[in-house]
């Protein structure tokens, strides 16, 4: 905290002092400027946090004055019951396959949109779209779209597909929320791609055609290789926000049929406010904590390496 | 290559297809809430015959939508002024302060993305409950500010630092206090991370779900995402009055979206690269 209190210099009056001042140690911001700021932070982020993780190792119940400390309970006892372990299983699972397939289709159209085509500014408008819209309201126009005998019910039975019940289905739910979550976020890939791919000079480009190196060639000799920090930016983003994913899950299956689509998230909030178990339901975030960091530590030190290589 | 041949014709094609699979479920938002309840359930996908307003009007009456809209915007407005003032000024610390002190703090600051804020969460309810802010937006938008602080200081101390710092130092050496340094010159620098700033939490904080459901939910000021959650356990089948109340809750960001999407999008696309 000592570094908040230290008060900058009183200015001595010459001009020519305050010059020679500047040169020797530069001007300094005053602390006070972050004063507002670290009280928020500390308030609402850093003090409540910590408290939480505590509180993970107790047997807190959101009421009681005293907690008492119990260690490593809470994570036991979450391990030792099947539905923690398939909330951990759909987390990683939708996390992976969001990932790739988020990631692949927002490349294509990214590549598709970074064109001559005349259509490219509009397309990219309407692809983008979905990203700023409320994902609990993009769950329920999904919810309408997979309900039985609905928009995409209809279409799978012209490809002979009978009775699709794609949410209540405990097989098939799963792969209805994934979808759900990529249609809102492939706009959000697509532009970190096209930022990326924007950055590169025409000049390399136009010199490979005129090698010869068709589209294809150089996609994959050229654009490719140059897209190391999009492709960084963006598998951390759809990692990090799918082992959060709460809200689609919420409008569409609400963790159901019975746990199929139950994500570390919902457990957590059915936990701690259904059930009041409130440390159980912190020492959850504690698991996603843990996960993100170690997901996002990993990428970094993975990329880090070969960028030295 | 620069040349619209057969090839870029045929790509145009494609890509219009995709999108248009794409844009479906938009189509689905827009059309449903103009039908009544019977014909959508006859034929999901037809389109609608004439412009009916029923639905909008139930929708609108019942789901109470005109006040939750106050609430998502006083909500929003609030907190991201106050993301604005702390965020910059705070920033302007730690990218500007002598030695290593800002730069610590600021590590500790943007360590805070990473943190899931559910389990600060839990702790704070408990907080608010005691100081009696349950139920109240105060406490949303205090939290709020909370969780958009770290990608609020990323930005601004990534931006900041890129200011050559010579400017101040010349007002400084005229005699200009610090804070007369940050408002007059630096602050007027700073509008185009402003705008990214306000974009990117705007829509954060008016989109968030979790925080407000917890804390305003069975009140009589809930935000539009937390309504909406509501109504529609409500209507059960009713997916005509649903959809209108949909299509109504997710009007005021489409528009916005639609009418600046050019800096929207260059927002989204930049903002995450500091």
């Amino acid at each position: 905290m000592d570094t908040l209190t230290l008060v900058a210099p009183t200015p001595p009056s010459s001009r020519w002092y305050r010059r020679a001042q500047a040169k020797k140690r530069g001007f300094g911001t005053p602390s006070w400027f972050a004063i507002p700021l670290l009280a928020f932070f500390g308030g609402i982020v850093a003090v409540p946090t910590l408290l939480g993780v505590y509180y993970a190792f107790t047997d807190w119940d959101g009421l009681s004055a005293v907690p008492q400390f119990i260690g490593f309970g809470n994570f036991i006892e979450l391990f030792q019951q099947p539905k923690t372990m398939t909330a951990l299983g759909n987390t990683v699972l939708i996390a992976v396959c969001v990932t790739v397939v988020q990631n692949g289709i927002g490349l294509a159209l990214a590549a598709g949109v970074n064109s001559r085509i005349k259509s490219r500014n509009v397309l990219r408008t309407l692809l983008f779209a979905p990203v700023v819209m409320t994902s609990i309201i993009v769950g329920y126009l999904w919810q309408f779209l997979f309900v039985p005998n609905g928009p995409i019910a209809q279409i799978a039975e012209v490809f002979g597909i009978e009775n699709l019940n794609m949410l209540g289905n405990p097989k098939t739910a799963i792969w209805g929320v994934i979808i759900v979550v990529v249609w809102q976020h492939a706009g959000y890939s697509m532009v970190i791609w096209l930022a990326g791919m924007q950055g590169i000079p025409e000049e390399i480009t136009e010199a490979a055609a005129l090698d010869g190196a068709g589209s294809w060639k150089r996609f994959v000799h050229i654009t490719w290789p140059l897209l190391r920090t999009p492709l960084v930016i963006n598998l951390t983003l759809s990692l990090i926000s799918s082992f959060k994913l709460f809200d689609q899950v919420m409008a569409t299956t609400q963790g159901g049929p019975g746990y199929a689509t139950q994500t570390l998230s919902t457990l957590l909030y059915f936990e701690a406010f259904q059930f009041n178990n409130f440390s159980s339901g912190i020492a959850l975030g504690v698991i996603v904590f843990v996960l993100t960091a170690v997901i996002s530590f990993s990428q970094m030190y993975l990329f880090r390496d070969r960028n030295a290589s | 290559m620069n040349r619209y041949t057969w090839k870029t014709l045929v790509l145009e094609i494609v890509m219009i297809l995709a999108a248009a699979v794409f844009v479906f479920p938009l189509w689905m938002l827009i059309s449903v809430g103009f039908r009544p309840a019977a014909e959508v359930a006859k034929n999901p996908m037809g389109i609608p015959t004439s412009l009916n307003f029923d639905n909008f009007v139930g929708a609108w009456v019942e789901g109470e939508l005109g006040s939750a809209f106050l609430t998502s915007a006083l909500i929003t407005v609030v907190s991201v002024l106050v993301l604005v003032v702390i965020g910059a000024s705070g920033s302007y610390y730690f990218a500007r302060s002598r030695g290593v002190a800002g730069m610590r703090w600021y590590a500790i600051v943007a360590a805070g993305m990473m943190v899931p804020f559910q389990i600060g969460l839990l702790p704070l309810y408990r907080i608010m409950a005691n100081v009696g802010l349950t139920g109240n937006p105060i406490a949303v938008i205090l939290i709020s500010i909370g969780i958009h602080l770290p990608l609020t200081v990323i930005l601004y101390t990534g931006f900041i630092k890129k200011i050559p710092p010579e400017y101040e130092e010349a007002a400084r050496v005229d005699g200009a206090t610090p804070f007369q340094a940050f408002w007059r010159i630096v602050v007027p620098m700073l509008m185009p991370i402003t705008g990214t700033v306000i974009i990117l939490n705007g829509i954060g904080v008016w989109n968030e779900f979790f925080l407000p459901l917890l804390y305003l939910s069975g009140t009589d000021s809930v935000t539009i995402p937390v309504r909406v959650y509501g109504f529609v356990g409500e209507y059960g089948a009713d997916w005509g009055k649903i959809f209108a109340g949909l299509l109504m809750a997710s009007l005021p960001v489409l528009v916005l979206f639609f009418l600046f999407q050019r800096y929207m999008i260059k927002s989204f696309g930049s903002g995450l690269k500091g």
